[in-house]
């Protein structure tokens, strides 16, 4: 997938990124010593779920835009929720949002496992793929399907389903579980917490180059608890602003190299980084006693810079997240209604809530009666696009004198720190329609 | 492996074309099942889980996605050429997926609307199921599939046999399940007479209609179901909603959900 060209040119190429989500390449240019193009490209078709929500009712979104991601469907339902409700003038209530952070739980649970271990530990073990890295470590495969498990187990309970869950409406909930349907996911969960510290353990180990980034980091920031399914956003620089100032702070550009609309801060122009990187190094105070001890044995500071150790941040992250869905089910009453009444009204709404790669924004315009007139998502990967390319330039500018085939293994790696899920962004990102 | 040794094992590839993922992903979630049947299966093509390639021919492709560019629309003649049975999963695959509202609106003005520069999408003007395409062996249903039906279907194909999948209606699983119905007992709209069985009633388990994401079942009355849904109170507008979402190409809902659409545009394609 590599070769040196005559005049001191390189290229390095792959043509399908394998164990990301979605189809993307990569491209990188090297010129006389210099990288002088990065270009992670999508080239996944595009579905316009913006343009078919049109019409559609607010009720509607939360099924609608879940078939953006099979892997992060609660996060646009959440998402979408908010943005729907908060044009309505609706504010949950706090069971309501209590349930909504347990599905969240299971979903990050569920998907960082997927991440840690089908997809990325391979890389930082020398495998190909999870399946051939099972023939070696069984046991750890089994411990993080074992994760994946319990994390899918809670989206069962509380969502009817793993992947597109039923039971999320517009307002909360069509059915609360009852209170035995939810301790019996106890046991597991203690055992997807053991499970969780001892990946700590484990992804810990593996070894990282030495590459610490200047990227801004921007993440939500709640009144309690690591932030899930509510709050404002901030930045590593100071921002600080609610859901609905989103588009006065980040703007999408059109890049021409690439053809793709990338996020930036409108303040100087700089590209910046969401997700469990930036989620940490914001709320490091915010995590469970037992989440943040991990992250110290785990040899994390308050902040991480270093996005290869982004592995180290998920596991933690699975710590908090088994340790939070454990306490919400202990003080779990369930006796109040699973939903609140919404009445529609011309409105528009904002809602940001965070998904397992970072902070995804809906904003709907809806008519009088609920018709939805306008609509527009903005993924986490979509906004990480500028950094990762920032990455792969620095990483690889000073890794010149490993060979193409190795250079190019790493460029993955290094994409994979970003568990960039394309299905997710092409629906907004341009099409590259050049092909190496 | 030691099997691999005595005979060589049948190869599995994995193709995505336009869709979420998660149906490939339901494959990964079958944790219980996943390390036993790669004993018994080569994963052979499966980017979302493996660098590595094994090239084909492959003896089981897994299709899941629909075509909704003329690149794609070539891609699925190769895949086909390369496999010796090819099974669709999911709604995308089977019958066009949620993308397939298109197929009902101005897909010049969809583009516009989503991006900066529509001149650099390159798209069709409908999305279509693959069997519009190529000839496919088995077509699993749902928006995702459910992962023991995924189970039964990779069973049969090792055992040389047809997969156990009936064709019946949500009503039946969920009379099994011992629910009350919802539209009986709460005027509650459910599509579970027309919709085929395979998520176990999932929806009236948890108090709300079914929304069809498992597509009709065999020979499904949609007028008549039609009818009920007037009946409860749904206006015409929420009747083509609730037949055109994930399933909005498959013939019986794309039918039914025309009837009762006021606005309609002309239809662009169908079937190529």
């Amino acid at each position: 997938m590599t070769h040196k060209d005559a005049d001191a040119e390189r290229l390095l190429h792959v043509d399908t990124l394998a164990r990301v989500e979605g189809e993307g390449a990569m491209h990188v240019r090297v010129h006389d010593g210099h990288v002088t193009d990065v270009q992670l490209r999508i080239y996944e078709p595009p579905r316009f779920f913006e343009a078919l929500l049109r019409g559609r009712s607010f009720t509607e979104p939360p099924d609608i835009t879940a078939r953006i991601c099979g892997i992060c469907p609660v996060a646009y339902q959440m998402s979408a929720c908010l943005a729907l409700e908060t044009a309505c003038g609706v504010i949950v209530t706090e069971e309501i949002r209590a349930f909504r952070r347990l599905l969240y739980c299971g979903e990050w649970i569920e998907s960082h496992a997927l991440h840690v271990y089908l997809l990325h530990a391979p890389d930082f073990l020398g495998y190909a793929s999870a399946i051939e890295m099972a023939r070696e470590h069984a046991e750890v495969v089994e411990q993080g399907l074992r994760l994946k498990k319990a994390g899918n187990a809670i989206m069962k309970a509380v969502g009817g389903r793993s992947i597109h869950p039923v039971n999320v409406r517009v307002g909360g909930f069509y059915r609360f579980p009852t209170r035995q349907e939810l301790r019996a996911l106890r046991p597991t969960l203690e055992r997807g917490r053991d499970d969780a510290l001892a990946t700590v353990e484990l992804v810990a180990g593996f070894e990282f180059p030495d590459f610490e980034q200047p990227h801004e980091y921007v993440a939500m920031r709640a009144d309690d608890g690591y932030p899930l399914e509510s709050g404002s956003i901030v930045s590593s620089s100071g921002l600080a602003f609610p859901a609905q100032r989103f588009a006065d702070h980040i703007a999408e550009e059109h890049v021409e190299h690439s053809h793709a609309l990338h996020s930036r801060l409108i303040k100087d122009g700089s590209a910046y980084v969401v997700g469990p990187l930036a989620r940490y190094s914001l709320n490091h105070d915010r995590l469970s006693p037992l989440a943040r001890e991990a992250a110290t044995a785990g040899g994390l500071g308050p902040t991480c810079r270093n996005p290869f150790q982004s592995i180290v941040v998920r596991a933690v992250e699975m710590v908090y997240a088994c340790d939070e869905a454990l306490r919400i089910i202990d003080s779990w009453d369930g006796a109040g209604s699973p939903y609140v009444d919404v009445t529609p009204q011309a409105a528009t709404g904002h809602g940001v809530t965070e998904a397992p790669r970072g902070i995804l924004y809906h904003r709907y315009t809806l008519d009088r009666d609920g018709t939805i007139l306008d609509a527009v998502i903005i993924p986490p990967t979509s906004q990480n696009q500028p950094s990762v390319e920032a990455d792969l330039r620095s990483y690889v500018q000073d890794r010149l004198e490993l060979d193409d085939i190795e250079l190019t293994r790493q460029c993955e790696q290094a994409i994979r720190n970003y568990d960039p899920c394309i299905s997710c962004a092409t629906h907004f990102l341009d099409l590259t329609v050049e092909r190496t | 492996m030691p099997a691999s040794e005595t005979a060589p094992l049948p190869t599995l590839a994995v193709w995505k074309f336009a869709s979420c993922d998660g149906c490939q992903l339901t494959l990964l979630n079958c944790e219980d099942e996943l390390l036993a049947l790669a004993g018994k299966i080569q994963i052979a093509y499966f980017p979302e889980a493996t660098r590595a390639v094994v090239s084909g021919p492959y003896d089981l492709s897994l299709v899941e996605g629909s075509i909704t560019t003329a690149e794609d629309a070539t891609r699925i003649r190769e895949v086909r050429r390369m496999s010796r049975h090819l099974v669709t999963i999911g709604a995308c695959a089977t019958s066009g997926g949620i993308q397939a509202l298109r197929n009902f609106a101005d897909i010049d003005e969809f583009c516009s609307v989503v991006y900066a520069q529509p001149a650099y999408i390159e798209t069709l003007a409908t999305s279509t199921p693959i069997e519009a395409h190529v000839d496919v062996d088995f077509q699993l249903r749902g928006c995702p599939i459910d992962p023991g039906q995924l189970v039964e279907v990779l069973t049969a194909f090792l055992q040389s046999r047809t997969p156990r999948i009936p064709s019946y209606s949500v009503c039946i699983e969920c009379k099994r399940a011992g629910n009350v119905c919802v539209t009986v007992a709460h005027g509650t709209p459910c599509l579970g007479p027309v919709t085929h069985a395979g998520c176990g009633a999932l929806c009236p388990s948890y108090a709300r209609g079914c929304y069809g994401c498992f597509g009709p079942k065999g020979t499904p009355n949609t007028s008549s179901m039609a009818d009920r849904l007037h009946f409860l109170g749904m206006p015409e507008r929420d009747v083509t909603r609730i037949f055109r979402t994930f399933n909005a190409a498959a013939e019986p809902f794309r039918r039914e959900g025309l009837r009762h659409d006021e606005s309609a545009l002309p239809e662009r394609g169908g079937l190529p």
